[in-house]
């Protein structure tokens, strides 16, 4: 795994992420443990994720990243260790994230009752917001995502791509510091997904957002990630690496091999 | 000119399809009182009374305060009973979803309801109350109650999971979880459930009025059996049926309205 450092080529040690000075620390697995029954889902895991960082965790179908993402959210209390989120537990202190956390699903999971403009305002009404502010900011995110015009169609009126985009303009409305997105692009087509994450990070980093973002797919978590936390099972790190601007498309496509490569050991 | 020809062909298409539906809605009908009108002419008045005096029956009934006011009374009490069902429902329907002792215990017990006929419960109600109106709001209670805890039941199971642990991940109150997201996810199956409901007590109620009460449709059905007074008897009768398709009609205008968000099949 420690590739030797060739020309200006960067050495798999080159590229392990670590931690930058005083960087405060968002979301904390320390010594974490999770079970159902008999089965070991994330075992003895540690790990630190800075504010303002975005972050792709990465591993295969059943490697424990959703069980991870699920005790990010507060579904979920570990079976051993702790998990905090801004320094308070997320499943003991669920209430307490109000605002401060919003998330994208896998699917869309819009309310079909609810106009796109009134699904985006499902997380502004928790926050006791007025009517009228309420409107204003879910206007806007529906407009920055490309939704103008279709503010008033009901789910089943949008396109798969355009669905995802109002869960999005939900999740970014509520203003909330950390972003936590499950595999938000995989159902849809090739050229849409790759346009909507493509926007998505430029959202987080223009807003100044923690985010995490899981994925099953190595060109994700390339094209999002500054930072790729590689999973094996059970939700154990394999590999830890930065993405910064200095890491060369050659660099990019031989991290891309050795991802794959233990992936697939 | 072309498009003046197609317009004027769609309207005339569109004509065509509502008388086509308007005759086959009412051609039933019409030959279920055309039948019954032969019948008039070859038997007595109290077996096949002409229509034309069940209809002046029912416009005497309609503009008569002392008999509509009976009509009304029905009308409110299978109204009364079924909100009273439908609200204790609602709560026995939740304590069922959210607690494993209440479904062991309330489950059963429903289903054993559920098979005592709705003579039964009169008979209970006669020897058990004395006041005709707790009466009849007990049977209609009793009668519907099993139905509509059960259909509730279904409804708050079968909600999204998807949708609930979306919505749970904004931390709403209660009052929001319940006003943003159970209530529409259930209000399908409630109507659905006031529908069938609907029938049944309209059932349940005038043999609860002919039995324990001294006004009402069911009490003067019995009135119109001891005058041996069929056109009567029919007229009373089509009251309540009126009163029926009146709510119904009404639920499936508020069904049209809460359900506007549901997409429609072209073919179908």
């Amino acid at each position: 795994m420690n590739l030797a450092k060739v020309d200006n080529m960067l050495s798999l040690d080159d590229m392990r992420f670590s931690a930058p000075e005083g960087a405060e620390v968002e979301i904390a697995f320390q010594n974490v443990t999770k079970r159902f029954g008999d089965l070991v889902a994330v075992d003895d895991l540690s790990l630190d994720i800075h504010k303002g960082a975005l972050v792709a965790l990465l591993g295969k179908t059943g490697c424990g990243k959703s069980t991870m993402f699920n005790m990010i959210s507060g579904l979920m209390a570990p079976t051993d260790g702790r998990v905090e989120v801004m320094g308070h537990s997320p499943f003991r202190e669920f209430d307490w994230y109000r605002g401060k956390m919003a998330i994208v699903f896998q699917s869309d999971r819009l309310l079909p009752w609810r106009s796109a403009v009134k699904n985006v305002e499902l997380g502004l009404e928790t926050l006791g917001l007025s009517a009228a502010e309420r409107t204003e900011r879910a206007l806007y995110w529906l407009n920055a995502l490309g939704l103008k015009g279709h503010e008033n169609d009901y789910p089943h009126a949008l396109s798969g791509g355009m669905r995802q985009r109002v869960s999005i303009s939900r999740a970014f409305a509520t203003d909330a510091p950390l972003l936590l997105c499950d595999e938000p692009f995989s159902a849809l087509d090739e050229i849409t997904s790759r346009r909507l994450r493509t926007e998505f990070a430029r959202l987080v980093r223009e807003n100044n957002k923690t985010a995490v973002f899981i994925t099953h797919s190595i060109d994700e978590a390339f094209d999002i990630g500054d930072r790729i936390v590689v999973l094996k099972r059970p939700a154990e790190i394999a590999l830890d690496l930065r993405m910064s601007a200095d890491v060369s498309d050659v660099d990019r496509e031989r991290i891309r091999d050795t991802i794959h490569d233990t992936l697939d050991a | 000119m072309s498009d003046i020809a197609s317009d004027r062909q769609s309207y005339a298409d569109s004509v065509f399809d509502t008388v086509r539906w308007a005759f086959w809605l009412a051609a039933p009908f019409v030959l279920i009182a055309a039948a019954w009108q032969v019948a008039s002419l070859f038997f007595p008045p109290f077996l096949f009374p002409s229509l034309i005096d069940v209809f002046a029956r029912v416009w005497d009934i309609l503009t008569t305060w002392s008999q509509f006011s009976s009509v009304l009374a029905t009308a409110m009490r299978i109204l009364g009973g079924l909100a009273g069902a439908f609200l204790l429902g609602a709560v026995l329907g939740v304590a069922i979803t959210n607690s494993r002792m209440a479904d062991r215990l309330l489950t059963p017990t429903l289903t054993f309801f559920q098979g005592i006929p709705a003579l039964s419960w009169v008979v209970f109600a006669i020897i058990w109350f004395h006041g005709v109106e707790f009466r009849i709001i007990f049977i209609m209670v009793m009668t519907t109650l099993p139905a509509f805890t059960f259909q509730v039941v279904g409804a708050l199971r079968g909600m999204d999971k998807d949708l609930l642990e979306m919505v749970m991940s904004f931390r709403p109150s209660r009052w929001k979880f319940f006003t943003a997201m159970v209530l529409p996810a259930v209000l399908p199956e409630v109507i659905t459930a006031w529908k069938v409901n609907l029938g049944n007590a309209s059932r349940v109620v005038v043999v609860a009025e002919l039995v324990g009460s001294s006004g009402g449709v069911g009490y003067q059905l019995l009135q119109q059996q001891q005058l041996f007074d069929m056109a009567g008897a029919l007229a009373w009768t089509l009251q309540l049926v009126f009163f029926v398709l009146l709510f119904q009609w009404i639920l499936s205008q508020f069904e049209q309205f809460a359900f506007r968000y549901r997409s429609k099949s072209e073919r179908s």
